[in-house]
């Protein structure tokens, strides 16, 4: 048995419940000229959804037989491993698996694919279809030399580029792409699709506990969904009192943030300015932990930072009711 | 084409194997001599009068301005077609450009001779085209002044940057230097409009508009984004909307919605707009840049704190160049703005 996730998966672009203007772009795009794709939205939005569809809209079932292999390059220092997923029609590779290396695979591997011809006639497509994963960690590098592979295998490769997020592919490959932006559902939407799931599966789901999975998944669907069935698989019967159980992880940051805050009353914590200090250390942090390599040092320095403006901030206030005295 | 794949790397002039159809148009439309390039007159006349004894050239101006395409017009209207291929050598960014390469290759290339065709056509000397130029080294930089100098009575160089500051000064003393100025407006509504005509794509007005405006007087942009959208509109006319979904620039509202949840001083509101914005794709860089165009056209904002935001504005960008959250940053511009207004 499957999970619910690949189980209600959306199999072709008819059966894509929300975003109906960008299914009917997609179907456009199938019909005619095709140029490389760029697909970026959050996490759990539905882009791998989405180019799957998009497949099978442009070949058929066959994209559906999928084998993987794994291919060895060497490089001058060591040799490199990646996995290739492919059909027929298309290939999907993750040049992220091998790091700084990435740009072999782009020269060499792509090169490869992009420069050997569709022979088989009975395709409808004269062209292969390679789907890029992470793209937004492609080294520079590598994206530089993706340049000018995309301009001159044109005829021969398509590619669909999918990331979080574009800031970081560089403007010339971004010009060289359609942009599709797959937005990640709204509250709505995922409750519409929960109960959908529910319906299917024989089980009531009322719709106040819906609301709330939709609630705690941050518009995440694929989120939502895995948290509707181990909440399913927990209690059997969903009843309107159910307590909504966090992941550990989130259960132990909670317990952190709550000890950070414990000295200090709700009021003195609610103000417009402890919020914004506190974010800019938040983002200032964050940034060092991508740049560092250890992570706890950063966090650590972030609590402290959070405890030192709260405490501040109560002294103030504490100061200031003096002060009328 | 065997030869070409051996040579990892180096292509000996536009090589593009590629059907007329599936030509991106922004190779179809590109100017085929000196006399279509527009809005560059002071270089196309110097150019044009040093013809036949032709210096050391670096092209510097912002992307999409024509560098490239002056200098294969160029090469094209000296050599003619056939003989391009022999006489020009264009190296990008794409290729493979260490300190080796700039030793082995193009050494081997500026030295060689020319054996006299029998029609004599042409100058006497080879063209080397260093395409994107500013992404070359240091090292390759400096052992290409020996180089340029040694060969000159053989081969030209000519050298292509976006900033003129990344190349070493003393590459620079030994060029003519260029500047490509901004095509301006009018040229490219000409040009985008030609292109719509020759294709038969009907388009609004306004389109053509945010084209423009949109891609900030890269024509290169502008024409790639036109080719894009117009594979969404077959039989109807391309409206400002595609251009912006496919080019992933915000709508104004929400851009708008950005500022005015600055503008109520609420922390948890502007949480809220933020994360819906970012909930719906939009990705950061692209929002920075837009709200700080708005920003300084608001009235709200005096002459200090356009400073504040817009300091604030280059560390944030740093941040996002180096991969952090980008719901965190955004933020944490939303936050400073909300500060930094009346």
């Amino acid at each position: 048995m499957s999970l619910w996730v690949d189980k209600y998966r959306p199999k072709s672009l008819e059966e894509l419940t929300y975003h109906s203007e960008l299914t009917n772009r997609l179907k456009i795009l199938a019909s005619s000229d095709f140029p490389h794709l760029l697909i970026y939205g959050p996490s759990g939005a539905g882009k791998k959804t989405r180019i799957s569809c998009l497949l099978e809209e442009l070949y058929g079932q066959g994209v559906r037989k999928l084998k993987t292999d794994v291919q060895t390059f060497t490089t001058p220092s060591r040799k490199l491993d990646i996995t290739v997923v492919s059909s027929k029609y298309h290939l999907e590779i993750t040049p992220n698996e091998v790091g700084y290396s990435d740009r072999v695979v782009i020269q060499e591997f792509l090169k490869d694919v992009a420069q050997t011809k569709q022979v088989d006639l009975s395709i409808k497509h004269d062209f292969k279809v390679v789907i890029i994963h992470e793209a937004d960690s492609l080294s520079r590098e590598s994206q530089a030399a993706l340049r000018r592979t995309m301009e001159l295998y044109m005829s021969n490769v398509r590619l669909i580029l999918c990331c979080k997020s574009p800031s970081k592919i560089i403007d010339p490959i971004r010009s060289r792409c359609l942009l599709i932006r797959v937005p990640a559902p709204t509250n709505d939407e995922i409750i519409e699709i929960l109960s959908d799931i529910a319906k299917k599966e024989n089980i009531k789901l009322p719709l106040k506990v819906a609301k709330l999975i939709a609630d705690q998944s941050n518009r995440d669907l694929r989120k939502a969904i895995l948290s509707f069935e181990s909440l399913y698989m927990e209690y059997d019967d969903l009843k309107e009192n159910i307590r909504y159980k966090f992941t550990d992880w989130e259960e132990i940051i909670n317990d952190i943030a709550n000890k950070i805050c414990l000295q200090h009353s709700p009021e003195e914590r609610a103000g417009n300015n402890v919020k914004c200090e506190i974010l800019e250390k938040a983002a200032e942090f964050e940034h060092r932990s991508v740049i560092g390599s250890k992570a706890i040092i950063h966090i650590e320095a972030f609590v402290i930072n959070a405890m030192y403006i709260i405490g501040r901030h109560k002294e103030g206030l504490n100061q200031n009711s003096m002060d009328i005295d | 084409m065997s030869s070409f794949f051996q040579n990892k790397g180096i292509t000996y002039t536009r090589s593009a194997k590629v059907s007329t159809s599936s030509l991106p148009w922004i190779e179809k439309y590109r100017p085929r001599s000196l006399d279509n390039i527009s809005a560059q007159e002071e270089t196309l006349i110097t150019l044009r009068s040093s013809k036949d004894n032709l210096p050391h050239m670096l092209f510097y101006g912002p992307p999409g301005t024509g560098k490239t395409s002056t200098i294969l017009a160029l090469s094209r209207e000296l050599f003619g077609p056939e003989l391009m291929k022999t006489r020009v050598l264009e190296l990008n960014a794409s290729h493979e450009r260490g300190i080796d390469v700039i030793r082995e290759r193009v050494k081997n290339y500026a030295r060689s001779f020319i054996i006299n065709d029998i029609n004599k056509k042409g100058p006497g000397f080879k063209i080397i085209i260093l395409d994107e130029a500013d992404s070359l080294t240091k090292d390759a930089q400096e052992a290409l002044r020996r180089t340029m100098e040694k060969y000159s009575e053989l081969t030209r160089f000519c050298l292509i940057c976006n900033q003129v500051s990344c190349i070493i000064p003393a590459l620079k003393s030994r060029c003519t230097l260029f500047r490509f100025k901004n095509i301006g407006t009018e040229n490219m509504r000409n040009r985008l409009a030609y292109i719509c005509e020759q294709e038969g794509i009907s388009y609004y007005q306004e389109t053509l508009d945010e084209l423009i405006k949109g891609s900030q007087g890269d024509l290169r942009k502008a024409i790639t984004w036109l080719n894009n959208a117009s594979k969404l509109h077959i039989n109807d006319k391309v409206t400002v909307e595609t251009i912006k979904e496919t080019a992933g620039i915000v709508p104004d509202d929400v851009i708008n919605g950005l500022i005015e949840s600055a503008a109520s001083k609420s922390y948890d509101k502007i949480q809220e707009t933020v994360s819906d914005v970012i909930a719906s794709g939009y990705f950061a860089k692209q929002i920075i840049e837009q709200v700080f165009f708005q920003v300084l056209k608001d009235l709200r904002f005096n002459e200090k704190h356009k400073f504040n935001i817009g300091e604030r504005l280059g560390i944030i960008d740093k941040r996002l160049a180096d991969g952090a959250c980008e719901l965190f940053q955004v933020l944490s511009l939303m936050c400073t703005i909300s500060e930094n207004m009346d």
